[in-house]
């Protein structure tokens, strides 16, 4: 099958390689219709995360249909259209009974400070992605959803991670009537992490990046004020400013370890690795939010380690937030929330590019050319159902 | 999660600087003596918002409470699943009692950043020398993989890999800048070279 090949930092290829075969009774293989590049895959194409082998395929949010079932699968059949969560959990252990399916104790045997992820490294467990034609799913019968038939595939793609992810962000803030939430970060999940900050009732929303074209976008998808760091002398002081020198209730890092906008947190965190990427955004964090006030993080960070302003947070009595997403629980209300017209994620898609053209779609989205918000990669057989359903009724 | 709420809506009785909508006009609240609070918008000021305040109450957001047992909206498994038979290596963290009865499998160690990558794995995950082994063994990886591909008679291209078409449509002054400054720094270890070559000769 064709796959997204993973060659070294800055280099990817569509390549090809054996098809993925049910490994497990519980698995299912998927025949993607639709990947999408993420935020976080660019930690990994710039090689900042340990243990990204050469040759792995990458991607975390995908849909498609069930092509093949193990023996044990009985939630799910052939030909079922399904959207998969990017955490690959068991729904039994301790952590799944707890609805923490992010963090699942029992599909990743190479890490236990990381649950399990499709295409994230050998870190996050070692499994292919879905920015290929077919993709191993273990555990088919909890982790997938059926598409429901009014859901666009567009939307149910940005429902495997970008969505749930802006939405737990703001859940885990802990927003109340009223509050000044600041998100860092303008792509998909800061996008949508304003959003849903309104749906939880927050009084002004405020987003920070430096890329003038996403915050042109966020102003409009997401109706809130913008700031664009590169005019803003300190960030911490311009949101005092903001808040009359109270600061934010809540503060959103939706950016993660390759923050720019301060070339001292670049050099150590990207540029020679002394810590676990650039901690930029979680001082801007810290260092906005008013006292007593909340701190969500879901921007990714590597490992090891990051020098944070820890004191300041006790001191100002802060609680601080973080999570992967635990996608599944979030589907039934995010659903409800776009049928309901609250919440349109495909606008955001802006790019459509074959999986072919990997190497450029990736390039693309990293140096932020072309005005990239958010790409999907069309595998070759995406269409191939619709294409035999042609023929049947000809 | 909720006693935050109770001392926002205590303190709102009290002063009722803090309530939406109980503030002057342009929604602004003035210091006094040091006591500041920052302005609030009214619901009303919030009508134009798409979908404003629909999960305002906890009771909408599925995450909140944080840890929800039994789980919802999954099909819960009896049990633990059965165990994945190995077929190929996989390293196991040493902070757990043995394999997961889940794992991927997809490539295994080999080479040289193989037996790095195995070294790694002696050592905790808290032990700081297990990810900077695994940094090193990624590195290493990926020379062996220039070196598989040219076994294979395949000769990358670096360039088309790292996206060089996308960068010659999308952004071909930066790409001319790349390269003449890659031509300056090259010129200019040349022409040092020459010079050092000069002064030992
Ligand atoms: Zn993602
Ligand atoms: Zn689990």
């Amino acid at each position: 099958m064709l796959a997204m090949n993973y060659r070294g930092p800055y280099r990817v290829r569509a390549d090809h390689k054996p098809d993925p075969v049910i490994e497990h009774p519980g698995d299912a293989i998927v025949r993607v219709t639709r990947a999408c590049i993420c935020g976080s895959d660019l930690h990994l194409y710039h090689g900042l995360v340990p243990d990204t082998r050469v040759g792995h395929t990458f991607g975390h949010e995908f849909i498609g249909v069930v092509e093949e079932v193990g023996s044990s699968v009985q939630n799910l059949k052939v030909g079922d259209k399904v959207l998969v969560p990017f955490n690959i959990f068991c729904g039994s252990c301790t952590l799944c009974q707890h609805e923490l399916y992010g963090n699942c104790h029992n599909t990743n045997a190479q890490s236990t400070a990381v649950g399990a992820i499709y295409g994230y490294s050998h870190t996050a467990g070692g499994y292919d992605g879905g920015q290929a034609e077919y993709v191993r799913v273990p555990m088919a019968d909890v982790g997938p959803m059926v598409i429901p038939d009014d859901i666009h595939d567009d939307d149910a793609v940005l429902l495997t991670d970008a969505l749930p992810t802006g939405y737990q962000a703001a859940e885990m803030g802990d927003i109340e009537e009223g509050d000044t939430v600041v998100v860092f970060g303008a792509g998909p999940v800061g996008i949508f992490a304003a959003k849903s900050a309104w749906l939880m009732g927050a009084g002004r929303v405020i987003v920070v990046d430096e890329v003038e074209y996403r915050l042109e976008f966020v102003k409009r998808y997401a109706q809130c004020e913008v700031v664009n760091f590169k005019e803003v002398k300190d960030m911490a002081l311009h949101i005092k400013k903001m808040t009359d020198w109270v600061g934010a209730d809540v503060c959103i890092d939706a950016v993660g370890c390759e923050a720019a906008g301060n070339t001292m947190q670049t050099i150590t965190g990207v540029y020679t690795m002394m810590q676990a990427g650039s901690a930029t955004v979680l001082h801007w964090c810290i260092n906005s939010v008013r006292k007593g006030g909340n701190v969500s993080i879901v921007g990714v960070y590597g490992p090891t380690f990051n020098a944070v302003p820890i004191g300041n947070a006790l001191n100002k009595g802060l609680t601080l937030r973080m999570n992967q997403a635990s996608v599944r629980r979030h589907l039934p209300r995010l659903i409800e929330h776009i049928r309901a017209g609250r919440i349109d994620p495909k606008q955001i898609i802006t790019h459509r590019v074959p999986l072919e053209e990997v190497s450029d779609a990736y390039h693309i989205f990293s140096s932020k050319l072309d005005n990239c918000i958010k790409t999907i990669l069309v595998p070759p057989r995406a269409n191939e159902v619709r294409a035999v359903k042609a023929s049947v009724q000809h | 999660m909720e006693t935050r709420n109770d001392i926002v809506s205590a303190n709102d009785q009290h002063d009722g600087h803090h309530a939406p909508g109980e503030h002057d006009g342009d929604g602004h609240v003035g210091h006094v003596h040091g006591h500041i609070a920052p302005r609030r918008p009214t619901r009303d000021q919030l009508q134009h918002i798409q979908g404003w305040g629909a999960d305002l109450d906890r009771k909408n957001r599925p995450g909140v409470p944080m840890e929800r047992t039994p789980p919802r909206f999954i099909n819960v498994p009896d049990g633990d699943p059965a165990p994945q038979e190995q077929h190929v290596e996989v390293l196991v963290s040493t902070e757990r009692p043995g394999r997961t009865p889940l794992f991927g499998s997809v490539q295994p160690p080999s080479g040289l950043s193989g037996a790095i990558r195995r070294l790694a794995f002696k050592s905790t995950e808290n032990d700081v020398r297990h990810w900077l082994l695994l940094l090193l063994a990624d590195r290493v990886n990926v020379v062996e993989g220039i070196g598989d591909d040219l076994a294979k008679g395949k000769v990358p291209n670096i360039l088309a890999e790292m996206g060089i078409k996308s960068e010659l449509k999308h952004n071909p002054a930066g790409l001319a800048k790349k390269v003449a400054l890659g031509a300056a720094v090259i010129g200019v270890a040349c022409y040092l070279m020459q010079r050092r070559g000069r002064r030992y000769r």
